[in-house]
């Protein structure tokens, strides 16, 4: 069998009738990649899953698997694995009868057809659920006999929709780090669609965030969350305290001014002139009004307005008029947590912050 | 049931009494006649002589397999009919699926020997249809020969059965299973016949076997079209010729609850494993595509020339009632209103008896399948699944041999008072139609139950009302729209019910429109009447088709609207 594949899309539309459900994608997905396409619910992820699959309209743009252009290919002639939100196991087929299945479609038959469908079943640890029926298994050992139906027919790229959102949360950790070895294992390029941004950190090599129909940024679950290049994926990567203003700059650095009146001195350079401040919870301390601290912290006053103690952090929303202003605070052994209703500093550590146009 | 609740007959009396009538009405007469085809006529002891009898003679051996060939070859002649259609709208984006759905109702709203007669004019080695084949082609087919003629009838008559299993089966096929087999390399026929297929057979099988259980049964088709050599119009023919104490009518008795008993069976044993295809979730139904539009013409063309088919009995119907004399041509001679002055000032009977005879039987129907299906599903009395067996089990009777049963079980009762024979009474009549339409109405009150949370029920009790209030006052109520489509339902079958019928009437004057219309089939000379006598039944079960129809969308909308109302708040 021959190395994994790229995948390549370019400029691709996509749309219901009159409705554009997908709007000018470009995308190059490596060989080997686990990549992810992450989304709230509508934004159109499955779509553009399906889109390489074969399946939908027919997308406008090209859709290009291992340099051979597929757009307009039925989807039984692409041999791209896709592996189905719902499983979408035959009922009326046994679980080897299954698997069986895209290998008899293209001809292997005999002993040949016996080896691989019982390599695949030992694959996923089914073996000896082989004569059973889909139905009489569990939503995990489901999930385990479609991969294992997918992959089987060695297809070019594996693609996962939603593939453990109907699991319970136990088995969703556990399947997710079977799903990686499967992958690795087969060194297969892998698209996968999730609606949880955890899933996607913690799976993926790389993601693309979609909303509405458009790519909002592609990169490493690390790059996204550090430094998101706009609002939504700032907001949908993680909490995020969001402050929206404008800047002035001057030879040194820039100032941000908030409508509010907040003020924060940035030591680099900001080009555009309205845009927003987004600090991440953890990146904000909480401290007694007056205390001592370092020089590029911006103390902000507030009054706490409640606490969620987590054990390891403390969670603090505290109101710096008219924001409220998340804070986590990392506890240890015998910190001090504030009280509902104290008055506080909130410090903003101007090393740690992402500034963003609007 | 105010009685009930008076006398504080809980449940469980309640059902021992519904329990009772299904034994007398039901059970005891075809266990009688059950007993009477094993019986030696003349010693009484128990024999299988009968049987022999039976088979060895050449007319009954010719009418069994006329029976079967009869009714499968209606299966294939209604799968043909069929499956072209349920194919078009689960298939295409397809704007003739109105046309199709109505289509799946037109046949049912006219009993199939009304229209026999009709057809035998238009399609008959005579009728219209072969003078103009004659004339243009020099051909001659015979569409109304002997079996062809009520192969042909029957199978216009109950394709809607398979359509509507058929494409029900069809559309609850997801999408996804379609999908995953062509992202794995299948597609077209393959596809088709490895998920497709196999995924919709249940539902197939369901409604083919339903079709093959109503035609096997059917009386009335038969006897119109003068075919005599099947087993239902021989064992009517043996009980009103040769009399009520001839084995051969009990024996062709047994052999039809048999087959019967088998197809409902089957059709059963199909829809237990159905939901299997429907679990998942997703993309409801099939792939659909856009015709192109040449197909567009031919599913159009193909859609039309089966209306055509399909309406030609009511088509025929109309000119017969509306004619002066048809025969040898391809129209009537000319046309009057004369059937109907006839059949409205003579024998207005028929009509009056119809309305009060099926009136009655679905009251029955309703109030015992509302109280059956509440029995069954929100008790947990002992052996309770035996009320629903029993009540549905009517369906794999035919009306022959419940006549048969009645017959022989109830002449020697003498109803108090009155001074005739149970058997002879009229209400006997009301009482068949009623057993006979028991499982529809049961059908309807189960799902209108089902629509009604059990929280409700418990709401009303924990407020202080007790069980039979709360039937009264909380559950009878909220299925009222099911229960009405229960009644209409039985109504409007039972009004065309001729097979138990037939068997029962026993004086004139006692008779409804469907034996009426029998009666003036006889002659050439009444076929005009007995049209028109046939139209008038078919505008009785069509209003009432239509009312209930209207009721079940009304009930529709206002859940709707409650559920958005709640949604709402
Ligand atoms: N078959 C369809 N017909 C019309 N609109 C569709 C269809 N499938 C999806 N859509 C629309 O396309 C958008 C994207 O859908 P989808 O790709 O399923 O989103 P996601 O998988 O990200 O939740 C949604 O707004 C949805 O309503
Ligand atoms: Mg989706």
């Amino acid at each position: 069998m021959k190395g994994p594949v790229s995948v390549k899309i370019e400029d691709v539309h996509v749309a219901f009738g009159h409705t554009r459900v997908l709007t000018g994608v470009n995308l190059d997905i490596e060989p080997g990649e686990f990549f992810a396409f992450l989304g709230p619910s509508g934004s159109g992820k499955s779509t553009l899953l399906r889109a390489i699959a074969g399946f939908g309209p027919m997308p406008g743009g090209r859709i290009l698997i291992d340099g051979q252009n597929v757009t307009g290919l039925p989807p039984w002639k692409r041999n791209v694995g896709m592996v189905f939100q719902s499983y979408a196991l035959w009922p009326h087929m046994t679980v080897r009868k299954n698997v069986a299945f895209g290998l008899e479609e293209r001809r292997v038959d005999g002993k040949e057809l016996r080896r691989r469908v019982d390599a695949a079943l030992d694959l996923v640890g089914l073996a000896e659920f082989a004569d059973r029926r889909p139905a009489q298994l569990s939503g995990g050992q489901q999930q385990r006999v479609a991969l294992a139906r997918t992959v089987v027919v060695e297809p070019r790229v594996l693609l996962l929709d939603e593939p453990l959102s109907n699991l319970d949360a136990n088995l969703r950790v556990q399947m997710r780090r079977d799903i990686l070895d499967l992958q690795r294992k087969l060194s297969l390029t892998t698209i996968f669609v999730t609606h949880d941004q955890e899933e996607a950190n913690t799976m993926s090599d790389r993601m693309a965030v979609l909303n509405d129909g458009v790519i909002q940024q592609v990169g490493a679950p690390v790059t996204l969350y550090d430094r998101p290049s706009n609002l939504f994926v700032a907001d949908f990567l993680g909490t995020a305290n969001v402050l929206k203003g404008h800047f002035t700059s001057d030879d040194g650095g820039s100032r941000f001014m908030d409508e509010t009146g907040i003020e924060i001195t940035l030591d680099k350079k900001v080009e555009h002139e309205h845009g927003a401040v987004v600090l991440r919870p953890q990146n904000l301390t909480i401290q007694s009004p007056g205390a001592a601290h370092a020089t590029r912290i911006i103390p902000l006053s507030g009054t706490v307005q409640y606490v969620e103690f987590l054990g390891s952090i403390v969670r603090y929303a505290v109101q710096v008029e008219p924001h409220v202003i998340l804070i986590d605070e990392s506890h240890r052994q015998g910190d001090r947590v504030f009280q509902k209703g104290e008055s506080v500093e909130v410090g903003v550590d101007t090393n740690y912050l992402t500034t963003l146009a609007q | 049931m105010n009685y009930f609740a008076r006398t504080s007959l809980g449940p469980a009396g309640v059902a021992i009494l519904l329990g009772l009538f299904l034994l007398v009405f039901l059970v005891v007469p075809v266990a009688k006649v059950i007993f009477v085809a094993f019986q030696d006529p003349n010693t009484g002891a128990l024999t299988l002589v009968n049987f022999a009898d039976f088979f060895n003679t050449s007319l009954f051996r010719e009418s069994f397999f006329n029976s079967l060939y009869v009714a499968l070859m209606s299966v294939v002649v209604g799968s043909v009919i069929a499956m072209p259609l349920a194919y078009f709208t689960t298939r295409f984006n397809f704007n003739g699926a109105v046309l199709i759905q109505t289509l799946g109702v037109i046949p049912l709203i006219m009993p199939p020997f009304v229209g026999a007669v009709a057809m035998q004019l238009l399609f008959g080695a005579n009728g219209s249809i072969n003078l103009l084949l004659d004339e243009w082609f020099g051909i001659n087919i015979p569409f109304m020969e002997g079996l062809n003629g009520v192969i042909l009838v029957e199978s216009i008559h109950y394709f809607p059965f398979i359509l509507i299993n058929l494409s029900a089966a069809l559309n609850n096929i997801d999408r996804s299973m379609e999908e995953s087999a062509q992202n794995l390399g299948a597609n077209g026929f393959r596809l088709f016949r490895r998920i497709v297929f196999p995924l919709a057979m249940p539902g197939y099988v369901a409604g083919a076997s339903l079709v093959f259980l109503k035609v096997f049964d059917d009386l009335g088709t038969p006897l119109l079209l003068n075919v005599n050599n099947m087993l239902a119009p021989q064992a009517y023919l043996r009980i009103s010729s040769i009399g009520i104490s001839d084995p051969m009518g009990y024996v062709i008795s047994v052999i039809l609850v048999l087959f019967s008993l088998f197809a409902l069976w089957t059709s059963f044993l199909a829809m237990r494993g159905k939901e299997y295809a429907t679990v998942q979730k997703g993309g409801g139904g099939l792939m659909k595509r856009d015709l192109r539009t040449w197909e567009k013409v031919g599913a159009y063309a193909v859609v039309i020339f089966t209306l055509l088919i399909v309406l030609s009995p009511h088509i025929g119907l109309t000119l017969l009632s509306f004619g002066t004399i048809w025969s040898f041509s391809v129209l009537p001679d000319g046309f009057t209103l004369a059937n109907y002055q006839e059949v409205i000032g003579t024998t207005s009977d028929y009509i009056t008896n119809t309305m009060l005879y099926a009136g009655l039987a679905a009251l029955i129907d309703v109030v015992f399948g509302t109280a059956i299906a509440y029995l069954v599903w929100r008790t947990k009395l002992v052996g309770r699944k035996w009320l629903d067996y029993l009540a549905t089990g009517a369906l794999a009777i035919p009306g022959v041999v419940l006549g048969i049963g009645y017959l022989r079980t109830f002449y020697e009762v003498e109803v108090p008072f009155i001074g005739q024979p149970l058997a002879s009474w009229w209400v006997i009549i009301v009482v068949a139609l009623a057993v006979r339409r028991l499982p529809y109405a049961l059908r309807a009150c189960v799902a209108a139950l089902q629509q009604v949370a059990v929280a409700l029920e418990e709401a009303a009790e924990n407020l202080g009302a007790t069980k039979y209030r709360t039937v009264k006052r909380v559950v009878v109520p909220l299925m009222s729209g099911g229960i009405i489509a229960g009644f209409v339902t039985s109504f409007a079958t039972a009004a065309v019910e001729l097979s138990a019928t037939i068997m029962l009437v026993s004086a004139e004057s006692d008779a409804p429109l469907s034996y009426g219309i029998y009666v003036f089939m006889q002659s050439a000379a009444g076929r005009g009447p007995g049209a028109a006598l046939g139209m008038i039944a078919v505008i009785i079960v069509g209003v009432a088709t239509y009312l209930s129809h209207r009721v079940i969308e009304r009930g529709k909308r206002e859940q709707a609207l409650d559920a958005a109302l709640a949604g709402g708040v």
